[in-house]
């Protein structure tokens, strides 16, 4: 039997090792606001001849467009994110860009949300993960009521989701710093999946360990965590690695719309796979000892 | 027939009838074809934001807001949108009316069609006391609102609210431009007739939102038509359209606005699909080395998830968007949890020594609390999903959390009663005693 207990500072230095720098990170850079979150627009543009990054950012300043994010994605394409203009004056920077740059533009996709719809955003996105996390918290006590402190089953699983949520988030941050990676309301509902895929995989070891406990398998709480988590690991591991084979499959051929998606998901499902065996029962472990 | 048996049938029969429902032949439950979303169809999502304060306060907001997008509504139909999505949003962020138009070429065009508010009023021109125009500081004339005495003795102002509903472009006789030909109501008739008797062989301004379009003579007392001129082709057809439908009650102005053109969504659907077979075929290659027996019927068991999660996509219908096929392939991961759960619980025991028989009762029973209980935390992070989707008008977000609703709940139904009767029918008919067969090495 693998001693998942006894190696538990072990695990959470690893854990500390990456969260320490995630939390560094929010807090310095913070996450970069897409336009959903941070109001303005953005075009992805196709040019039918080809076109330098350089010559599009001049041509964009010509036009009066300098505070401008242009990246380019791939084939001809580029992506370009500026104030919100409106259909008119996206109509004037297709045309103006066309006979500065000497090719034809095709604007393949448009995304433009005003502040007013902008503002509201961060506020549902915030009440929305509150209220999830209060709804598990809520539910895995009542699941494990049988248990003793049900509550405290509760709060070391929601304190092992946000364990994944800051790695995920911090990475976020990490890449938005280095490459420019944005957040979108998708990035969101990467997150919030995170949540639930995240909590799925605690309950499964959760169970095993109160399944143990009821059968009476040691006398050590310790013992019994230890059980639970071993018994869990060829289910946790060969779950996570169907997930990750759909994910990673996602992730390489799915197309850039649900790109930052994906990414959490991949982040959150690999970081719960690890959450749920080496950090979950060992928080139960370790508060149980401590009284 | 004993229990399993009949399982086995309904199955059968179930995934019989959601691969007619899924082939695309006929037109009974919706059968034409998946509904996409217009990330994968190509289109344009527009929020537009109604601005209250303007409204005519006899009516509540809930009414001016329902009389708009019936105008909208109008609007967009005649337009010739094919499958158009019209809905109000009110919330404590403001009172929006959210436009969906799938397939449309020219999306600057519509959104102008769509918002404009379309107030078309007459108006004549400001005399002095010597009966001469009055003229503004660039020396143009100003204008006043026409009015005229209706029918019940009340002063009324002449505006396109007095036209019947069919408005139409025509072409001029004398000089081949286009105008747009309308009819006046009773009502409007006998004002029309005042103001064209009051303003003979002066001009009469026609005003668009309060923009000059043309200002014609009139040459006689008319009662029951009138033409609009000065206008390009464009102009003139939505003219007529917006006419026709009615101006909008108060300004609206775009908010949100998500355009993507239909070449990116073709290639978005290919990519998807792709993404999925890959991602499938790996699960199944997992499932059958590592869990052979119980992995194969695992994998049968999922075949028939997909087929049963795509029918349902299809007859409910769920409007798929390209977050919403990530969301079931997703559910397609979670779906092999359930068996891995359980072929997990029969290796363990098998090796304890159990008759196949007895471990496959027992790895079921003993699975299921967990399958259960991890499920519902990923229903409650459905739910809270779905209520911030809707908060945002954000058919992306919604998407997701519908298929992978949709996709757990019906995991769920898999595992428990798919893989079981699959797996006693294996265990009764001998096929595959031994427990090497279930990934147990001796």
């Amino acid at each position: 039997m693998i001693d998942f207990i006894g190696k538990k500072y072990w695990f959470f230095i690893v854990s500390a090792i990456v969260i320490v720098p995630s939390i560094l990170s929010l807090a310095i850079f913070g996450l970069k606001p897409g336009v959903d979150f941070s109001s303005g627009t953005a075009l992805t543009l196709h040019f039918g001849n080809e076109v330098e990054l350089s010559q599009l950012r001049e041509g964009l300043a010509k036009l009066g467009y300098d505070r401008v994010v242009v990246q380019p994605a791939g084939e001809g394409d580029f992506f370009v994110r500026l104030q919100e203009i409106s259909s008119e004056e996206s109509k004037k920077l297709k045309d103006g860009l066309e006979t500065e740059l000497g090719s034809t533009i095709e604007i393949t996709s448009l995304y433009s949300v005003s502040p007013t719809i902008a503002a509201g955003t961060v506020r549902n996105t915030a009440i929305a993960i509150i209220v999830a996390s209060i709804g598990i918290l809520l539910y895995i006590s009542f699941a494990f009521r049988k248990m003793p402190k049900p509550i405290r089953w509760g709060i070391c699983a929601i304190a092992a989701i946000c364990h994944d949520l800051l790695i995920v988030i911090g990475i976020f941050s990490i890449l938005g710093w280095a490459t420019g990676l944005e957040i979108d309301a998708l990035f969101v509902t990467g997150v919030l999946a995170v949540v639930g895929v995240s909590v799925n995989n605690i309950v499964v070891v959760f169970d095993r360990i109160r399944d143990n406990l009821r059968r009476g398998v040691s006398r050590s709480f310790g013992v019994t965590v230890n059980c639970g988590i071993t018994e869990s690991v060829g289910r946790s591991l060969n779950t996570g690695l169907a997930t990750l084979f759909v994910i990673v499959a996602l992730y390489l051929f799915g197309g850039v719309t649900t790109h930052n998606l994906v990414l959490a998901l991949l982040i959150g499902i690999a970081t719960g796979i690890y959450s749920s065996l080496c950090i979950a029962g060992q928080l139960l472990a370790v508060w149980e000892r401590g009284k | 027939m004993s229990r399993n048996t009949f399982l086995l049938v309904v199955i059968l029969v179930l995934f019989g009838f959601c691969l007619w429902a899924i082939l695309p032949n006929s037109k009974v439950f919706g059968r034409e074809g998946f509904k996409l979303g217009l990330d994968l169809r190509g289109g344009s999502h527009l929020v537009y934001e109604a601005d209250l304060s303007k409204k005519d306060p006899a009516q509540t907001d809930a009414e001016v807001i329902e009389g708009v997008k019936r105008k909208i509504e109008r609007r967009v139909n005649a337009y010739g949108v094919t499958e158009p999505v019209v809905q109000t949003i009110q919330n404590e962020r403001g009172n929006f009316v959210l436009v969906q138009l799938p397939g449309v070429k020219d999306i600057d065009e519509a959104i102008k069609l769509i918002g404009q508010t379309a107030q078309l009023d007459f108006k004549e021109q400001k005399l002095d006391e010597q009966g001469n125009p009055v003229l503004d500081e660039q020396g143009n004339p100003e204008w006043v609102i026409a009015k005229g005495v209706g029918e019940d003795g009340q002063e009324r102002e002449l505006t396109g609210k007095y036209f019947k509903p069919n408005a139409a472009v025509v072409l001029s006789p004398q000089t081949n431009e286009p105008e747009v030909a309308f009819e006046w109501d009773h009502e409007g008739a006998i004002l029309f007739e005042q103001v064209t008797q009051r303003n003979l062989n002066k001009p009469l301004g026609i005003f668009l939102d309060n923009t000059l379009i043309s200002a014609p003579i009139v040459r006689a007392v008319i009662k029951e038509r009138g033409i609009i001129e000065g206008l390009t082709v464009d102009e003139a057809r939505l003219l007529a359209i917006q006419l026709n439908s009615g101006a909008l009650d108060v300004p609206m102005k775009v908010v949100e606005r998500r355009d993507v053109g239909a070449t990116l969504g073709e290639d978005s659907l290919r990519k998807s699909l792709y993404a999925g077979i890959a991602g499938t075929v790996l699960v199944i290659l997992f499932m059958i080395i590592y869990y052979r027996v119980s992995g194969l019927v695992a994998c049968l068991a999922l075949v028939v998830y997909g087929l049963f999660n795509l029918a349902i996509f299809k007859l409910i219908p769920v409007v798929l968007t390209l977050p919403g096929i990530a969301g079931f392939i997703v559910s397609i991961g979670m779906g092999v949890d359930g068996n891995v759960l359980v072929a997990e619980r029969l290796k363990e025991e098998l090796r304890g020594g159990r008759s196949l028989g007895a471990a496959i009762e027992e790895g079921f029973r003993r699975s299921w609390t967990a399958i259960w209980d991890a499920n519902i935390t990923v229903f409650i992070a459905c739910a809270v999903l779905y209520w911030l989707g809707n908060q945002f008008g954000n058919f992306m977000v919604m998407g997701f959390a519908t298929t992978l609703f949709i996709g757990t709940a019906l995991s769920m139904f898999t595992q428990v009663v798919v893989t079981r009767t699959f797996l006693r029918t294996v265990v009764s008919s001998r096929m595959a005693t031994s427990s090497s067969a279930y990934g147990v090495w001796k």
